[in-house]
């Protein structure tokens, strides 16, 4: 069979596929058909003389087999140190071997490398870092996933998402009617707390336009009350966006790069737009990585910025502390052991580290932050991250990885987790539900707005 | 023979591994794409500059990056082993008289011992590499018999060249062995991955370019390597 009815090298662009694609429960015809798939031999050969340009090359050419990379994988250490997880042999089995052959490969080749570049990397990009060559596996991979789904060979869930994104430019069938009505309704069941606050639908030359992900108004409604607490609390001139809404993009996580452009170009499309003096995000860390780090590429911005200074919440939240324009009350700070999830995408590859301790400086008392071991850009994946979360097939993998996590956690004896990340988030939450080691978890959002010390003028007026 | 390998054949080496390494820096440099490896190179280029810079002075000093902290035998090892490749041919007695025979040119030696020192610790640590190689799975399952051969390559000269300046053995062998075998290794480094000599500041620069300009760098934040 050339291609199937699921299971092909057309991405889904209609909202009646979408709704096939999702009947097909669990992918059980999909993967069936996967089976069968053919590979396009020159169309493959075709994207590997187009895009594998020097630096992948040079990557794949001249690893020098030395192993050092072992160690940085999470997934080789928590996988009893299976030799098959070596960062190495996993990219050169797989596009190495793709590139070697100049795309001559068979339907179980491509099987392997779907099953290796989804369930064994996480993209974390850990690996680059302890490579003396400076060679990143993680990058490689997500290359290679495009490839693959270029070629029909993607998880389910990822086509899925990707699908998503190009019938309603979000991660899960939110429209922009949805947004605004969740907004609207949270507006409502905030102001009985907070008279006066509003969430500025379209507002023109705001200081900041707010973008998040669509889980939020999709499942966790009340996270887009909690902005929008912060930000009336801190006073600011906010908007969001009735369109252009959604930061995220499971089209990076399956390597639809097509999607991954629309969807971030649609973003930047509202902030020009808008007009706002600067955009945040919330506490997500492959929404930050699609829409500010990557996103500017894919949009075609020589630059590599986005058209206005784009913030993670985090940079946001740190300076309204540090500012005063939201103050702690000392007494309500965090008096128990705590520790901080460094998310890949925005402390390893943006460069945050300091701004989340920052924020912790504020909200725990101080001698009750522990630091996990590693840290900071040298932090371990969650376990979760690259859409590996999302992925029914690859759910035992995944389990499994969450294990580093888990021992990451214990080793601090802390009995909270602070993850503003929502991958993070939800690994923590599946690692407990897993392993049952007596933790919680949270955003930031929520433990700052039940320790803010909140100015007089706001406050709610006694009933009479 | 000796004035053929000494001479026609050693310049065609030179030539062939100075235009190779230019060729091989040429082709990478030409072949980045700003938008395929998603890097600003081109427009936030002092950025990058300084990138690049932090990323290879963390891995070329021993002890420099985190990578090396938790590997610390492997690290002596290791910059034993370049070291010894990259010092002695370059400062030894023997082949400072050639410079000063052919172009009168005063060029820096080492002392007998110390090169004698250096080429047994190198040929020490490509042992210790060789059976790295064997004995450790993780490193054993990459390996190939191209490995192997490389090492062979870039060992052989040193080997032959110690039996040469210590006139073990028959010294017409081992001096037309070791002059060969010199220039097979360099003739070998644009061709193999030996390219790295080139290669390892042109990748590990470019990660830093990656990590100065998007990945932290632009938000002022110094990559801890």
């Amino acid at each position: 069979m050339p291609e199937g009815t699921f299971c092909n090298r057309t991405p889904v662009n209609t909202q009646e596929d979408l709704e096939a694609l999702l009947a097909d429960k669990g992918g059980k015809q999909y993967y069936a058909e996967m089976e069968e798939l053919d590979v396009d031999v020159p169309k493959l050969a075709a994207s590997l003389k187009n895009t594998c340009k020097s630096r992948t090359q040079t990557w794949l050419d001249m690893c020098a087999h030395c192993g050092l990379c072992a160690d940085s994988c999470f997934l080789y250490l928590v996988n009893n140190r299976d030799p098959k997880q070596v960062p190495a042999f996993k990219i050169q089995s797989t596009l190495g071997e793709m590139v070697k052959k100049n795309g001559e490969v068979d339907n179980a080749f491509m099987r392997n490398a779907m099953e290796v570049a989804w369930s064994q990397c996480t993209c974390c990009n850990r690996c680059g870092q302890y490579c003396p060559y400076g060679i990143d596996m993680g990058v490689m991979f997500s290359y290679l996933r495009g490839i693959l789904y270029s070629q029909g060979f993607v998880p389910w869930e990822l086509k899925i998402g990707a699908g998503m994104h190009r019938v309603y430019k979000a991660q899960m069938n939110v429209t922009d009617e949805d947004w605004t009505e969740t907004c609207d309704w949270m507006c409502e069941e905030a102001q009985d707390e907070w008279p006066g606050l509003e969430i500025p639908i379209d507002k023109e030359n705001a200081d900041i336009m707010y973008t998040v992900n669509a889980r939020e108004p999709k499942h966790y409604p009340e996270d887009i009350a909690q902005a929008a607490t912060l930000f009336h609390v801190a006073g600011e001139n906010w908007t969001v966006p009735s369109s252009g809404w959604e930061q995220t993009s499971l089209a990076m996580f399956a390597g639809d790069w097509e999607a991954c452009t629309a969807q971030v170009k649609h973003v930047y499309a509202a902030i020009e737009r808008l007009n706002p003096k600067r955009v945040v995000g919330t506490e997500c860390g492959h929404a930050h990585r699609a829409t500010v780090i990557e996103g500017p590429y894919w949009a075609g911005r020589p630059d590599g910025l986005p058209p206005r200074p784009y913030l993670h919440y985090v940079e946001w939240l740190a300076e309204a502390l540090r500012l005063g324009k939201l103050k702690i009350d000392p007494a309500k700070r965090i008096k128990q052991l705590v520790t901080l999830q460094d998310s890949c995408n925005y402390i390893r590859n943006y460069g945050l580290k300091n701004i989340t301790r920052e924020i912790l400086s504020y909200i725990v008392e101080p001698g009750y932050f522990v630091d996990m071991s590693p840290n900071k850009e040298h932090n371990f994946c969650c376990g979760g991250g690259g859409g590996f979360n999302g992925i029914g097939r690859f759910r035992p993998q995944r389990n499994r990885a969450l294990m580093m996590k888990r021992d990451q956690i214990l080793a601090t004896g802390a009995k909270l987790v602070i993850a503003p990340c929502h991958n993070c988030w939800d690994a923590i939450r599946d690692l407990e539900e897993e392993f049952k080691i007596g933790i919680k978890w949270s955003f930031l959002k929520p433990l700052v707005i039940s320790m803010l010390e909140v100015p007089e003028h706001l406050k709610p007026k006694e009933e009479e | 023979m000796y004035q053929i390998i000494t001479g026609p054949l050693l310049w065609l080496t030179f030539i062939v591994f100075v235009v190779g390494l230019a060729w091989r820096v040429y082709s990478y440099i030409k072949g980045l794409d700003w938008k395929l490896d998603r890097v600003a190179y081109g427009t936030q280029t002092s950025y990058g500059v300084r990138g690049a810079a932090r990323s290879i002075a963390a891995w070329i000093v021993p002890f420099g990056s985190q990578g090396w902290k938790v590997k610390p035998i492997f690290t002596i090892m290791f910059f034993v082993f370049h070291l010894g490749i990259v010092v002695t041919p370059l400062f030894l007695l023997g082949h400072a008289v050639i410079f000063k025979m052919r172009f009168g040119l005063n060029w820096p030696t080492l002392p007998m011992y110390a090169a004698d020192t250096l080429t047994v610790a190198m040929l020490c640590a490509t042992v210790f590499i060789v059976i790295r190689r064997i004995a450790l799975p993780e490193v054993r399952i990459i390996t190939s018999l191209y490995d192997y051969a490389l090492l062979l390559i870039t060992a052989a000269p040193f080997v032959t060249g110690f039996m040469a300046v210590h006139q073990l053995g028959d010294h017409t062998f081992w001096l037309y062995a070791h002059i060969l075998t010199g220039e097979l290794m360099l003739l070998a480094v644009p061709f193999t991955k030996l390219f790295h000599v080139v290669g390892f500041f042109l990748s590990r620069g470019q990660l830093g370019m990656d990590y100065g300009i998007k990945r932290g760098g632009m938000k002022g934040t110094n990559m801890a390597w």
